[in-house]
């Protein structure tokens, strides 16, 4: 009898193991930016062409850095949160505009909500490849002095906005 | 309206599958006939319901009706009309509706096609079907209901995924769900026996055919799978032991160990409890396919609808059917028993040897695809498993595998002398490897592990023919026709098949020794050489698609100075999602294949472009083919095919004088049988 119980015994212990994969997020790949000072960028303005905004701008504020992109569909899944959580006023967020087109752009903006304080424009993705862009969307959470504290792969959602993200602000935020 | 009709029927057919899974399994244990009777038209009426739900989400697609979620999110109006029909099975919940739609279609199959076993066995198999059933129509209905609304419907659908978007699409998930689903039939019918504790020779005989077929629509879907790589991602590759790819693999794996061990258990009545088990395991690992592409546990190119929640619904399916299947089999297979005794060198050794090996193949692919979820899960870090782990164990283990497909027609049941095999395979031996060593030469550059691929392969095919000889210089009178169609069909389907193999692995051996490939930059008029023909780059054009976008290169291709032919490798980008999608190019040849991929825009009109010489390669899927056929061929086997025309004739009560001549009384059938598969055992 145990002899023949063998093959259930094996399978309960995948089974185990599936059940903890479930739990786990194999995209969450930790970034090895993290902890680590943003790169520094200074790129022209999607609304203002001719105006150039640069990352040190933002020395002193915690902020966010949402990448996007007309052309990225879930992109299109996590806006609604974004112009939220922009209009609640807890934390400014700025787009890179990764590899788009700015009339598409700007069009898009106009249809979904802008939710940035300011976009930027990263056509040729060389920014992009200094922050280590898997796809779009990825948002990055940068503290006071310009250290990223938190990289989300994949659009934002509800979930992962309450549980990590708002707690992360508010405590970056009360640090001095 | 419409969606609402198919929600309708998946309600209906749950209810009717509930009926389906209890009833029959419950009349069959306590004898009431009236209730196994009720077997049959139940599934019936549950086909009829799928049906009409699978109907109503087609025209909800093909109408583009976008107040339904699952249209909305995977269509769109200018996609061409036979996309928009595959789109049907293209999401996460229309390819469940198509996967219930194939359960049910095989559960009705075995209703009508099994009218030659007993009342109380159909009742039984179809019962299990049911079961299964309910536990998909459940889950369809409460996680993923494809006729969910979308309401204000959107203006415009999203778009199927490009990828997707392709005749390989229209046609590989249908077949590989063919295949995954038949093997709930095999597990119906392993059920059947454990819950009746009946595990004979003629339950292995009643399950065999439907093994077959499973098992040849599920090889036929994994080439497509691996052809539509092969000409749609851009990568010149045809099999990239992907986790998704390794999920419809190893229930092939372990589904042609079932199908071998099945014909021992058949014949000897050897490995009953073991062959059970196989059956069992290769559900369990078509589930656990389904499990792994729908619950993005890992991440794969073939993740297209994922999503955590239904992972969690499809693995407590999955404990719970498997875990009451063992359960089962831990409780009846101790009494079932040991087949016929055989020696350590007989047919059933080879047998036994084939199927350890192929599981081993099997446990080592799935470890090498749970690997990183495994060390995930014990906190131990992130890593990916790729390519060169799965060849590195693969290889090996399928070698004495492949040798053994040789020999192990050629043994005999039962018992063999050593000494009289080596003697009747000494030239077939010494043949293969002679031209094992040649063949490379003609290829331009000898390489050892060419010729030792090569060597598998001929050794396959001149024992097959070594055996066909010794065969027919056994079977009596006449000339070389009347002796050819004396033997049986399932043993050329066997001779097919192991060719097959063959084919594939000359086909892998020399494309992946020989394959040369250039990534170059081209400017208009610039020539690059790539095994022996010169591809010239005549510049880009604009076009525009259905749904897309496109820049279409111009490329001639010429060989010694003549003009081959000109590709149009494209570069597509799609209105509706604006995802940018390589078509590559390819002249398909007999002995090679000329494969160019345009890569990435340059400045003044030039471009990265890839140009592939892939020698044999196509080999590999012909090889798939003749696998697949071999399986086809075997089961229109006389012994499978006397029963049936034998109902179909007093089912029909005509006396059509052929008919009589050929539906042979059910005594004499099995008469006739017996007499076979004793001639097959004495004669091989």
């Amino acid at each position: 009898m145990m002899r023949y119980l063998m093959p259930l015994a094996i399978f309960m212990v995948l089974a185990v193991f599936l059940l903890i994969g479930l739990t786990l997020n194999p995209r969450q790949v930790p970034s090895p930016l993290i902890d680590k000072p943003a790169p520094k960028f200074q790129l022209n303005q999607l609304h203002e062409p001719d105006k150039i905004m640069s990352s040190e701008d933002n020395l002193g504020k915690v902020w966010m850095l949402n990448v996007w992109a007309s052309w990225c569909v879930a992109c299109r899944d996590e806006h609604p949160l974004l112009v939220q959580l922009a209009n609640s006023g807890i934390i400014p967020i700025y787009g890179l505009n990764y590899k788009d087109e700015r009339n598409t752009a700007l069009q898009w903006l106009k249809r979904y909500g802008d939710p940035y304080a300011i976009s930027i424009v990263d056509t040729d993705g060389k920014v992009g490849i200094n922050y280590g862009v898997y796809g779009v969307p990825e948002t990055y959470v940068i503290d006071k002095e310009g250290i990223i504290r938190h990289k989300q792969i994949g659009p934002v959602t509800v979930d992962s906005l309450e549980k990590t993200i708002l707690p992360l602000i508010k405590e970056l935020q009360n640090q001095a | 309206m419409i969606p609402e009709i198919g929600n309708f029927s998946l309600i209906l057919a749950l209810l009717l599958a509930t009926l389906q899974g209890t009833l029959p399994i419950i009349g069959a244990a306590r004898g009431i006939p009236s209730w196994i009777a009720l077997a049959k038209p139940v599934v019936q009426g549950q086909f009829v319901f799928v049906l009409i739900a699978f109907f109503c989400l087609a025209y909800s697609f093909i109408s583009s009706d976008f107040s339904v979620l699952n249209v909305a999110n995977n269509s769109n109006t200018e996609l061409p009309f036979h996309f928009r029909l595959a789109a049907t099975w293209g999401s996460h919940e229309g390819s469940l509706l198509l996967w219930v739609l194939m359960l049910a279609s095989w559960s009705v199959a075995v209703s009508v096609f099994s009218k030659q076993l007993p009342d109380d066995v159909v009742a039984r198999v179809i019962g299990v079907l049911g079961l299964v059933s309910i536990g998909f129509l459940v889950f369809m209905l409460f996680t993923s209901n494809p006729f969910d609304r979308l309401l204000p419907a959107a203006a415009e659908g999203s778009d199927l995924n490009p990828l997707l978007q392709d005749f390989g699409m229209v046609v590989h998930p249908p077949m590989l769900y063919m295949g995954y689903v038949g093997f709930s039939v095999a597990f119906a019918f392993a059920i059947a026996a454990l819950l009746s504790g009946k595990l004979d020779a003629t339950w292995a005989r009643w399950s065999r055919p439907w093994t077959i077929i499973a098992w040849v629509f599920l090889t036929i879907g994994i080439m497509l799978g691996s052809w539509w790589a092969y000409y749609e991602l851009g990568w010149g590759g045809w099999w990239f032991w992907d986790p998704v790819e390794n999920a419809s693999f190893l229930p092939w794996l372990v589904g042609t160990a079932l199908v071998h061990s099945l014909a021992a258990t058949e014949k000897r009545g050897s490995f009953k409890s073991w062959t059970v088990l196989l059956a069992i395991s290769t559900f369990a690992l078509s589930l656990l396919g389904t499990f792994l592409v729908r619950s993005g546990v890992l991440t794969s190119v073939h993740a297209f609808a994922t999503d955590p929640a239904r992972g969690v619904f499809i693995l407590a399916f999955l404990v719970i059917v498997i875990s009451c299947a063992l359960l089962l089999f831990a409780w009846r297979a101790p009494k079932v028993g040991l087949g016929g005794k055989f020696d350590l060198l007989s047919r059933e050794s080879m047998l036994l040897a084939n199927n350890i090996l192929l599981l081993v193949a099997a446990a080592s692919v799935l470890l090498g695809t749970l690997y990183p979820l495994i060390i995930d899960a014990l906190g131990l870090g992130k890593l990916s498993v790729g390519p060169p782990f799965f060849e590195a164990v693969f290889v090996p283990i399928m070698t004495p595998a492949i040798f053994l497909i040789g020999i192990g027609p050629i043994s005999r049941w039962k018992q063999m002398s050593l000494p009289a095999l080596a003697i009747r395979l000494r030239w077939a031996f010494g043949i293969s490897v002679v031209s094992a060593l040649i063949t490379p030469f003609f290829m331009g550059e000898w390489k050892p592990m060419v010729s030792f691929g090569l060597l598998l392969a001929f050794w396959i095919i001149v024992c097959a023919f070594v055996n066909v000889k010794h065969r027919l210089n056994n079977s009596g009178e006449g000339n070389l026709l009347t002796k050819l169609s004396k033997q049986s069909r399932s043993y050329y389907g066997m001779h097919c098949a192991h060719i097959g193999v063959a084919i594939f692995i000359i086909g892998v051996t020399l494309v992946n020794s020989y394959e040369t490939e250039k990534d170059v930059r081209m400017e208009i008029g610039s020539k690059v050489t790539v095994g022996g023909y010169v591809f010239q780059f005549n510049g880009t054009s604009d076009v525009v698609g259905p749904n897309y976008k496109a820049v279409r290169g111009e490329i001639s291709v010429l060989k010694d100075d003549q003009f081959v032919r000109n590709l149009y490798p494209e570069k597509r980008t799609y209105n509706a999602s604006g995802m940018a999608m390589t078509e590559a190019a390819i002249d398909t040849g007999f002995f090679r294949d000329l494969y160019v991929a345009l890569g990435e825009p340059l400045s003044n009109g030039a471009w990265v472009v890839r140009a592939y010489h892939k020698p044999f390669v196509d080999w590999i899927w012909f090889g798939c083919i003749l696998m697949a056929m071999g399986g086809i061929t075997s089961i229109t086997d006389r012994r499978y095919r006397l029963k049936i025309i034998k109902k179909e004739s007093t089912a029909a009560r005509v006396a059509e004088p052929e008919k009589q001549a050929e539906g042979t009384p059910a005594a004499v059938a099995s008469a006739t049988t017996k007499v076979e598969l004793a001639t097959e055992t004495t004669k091989v």
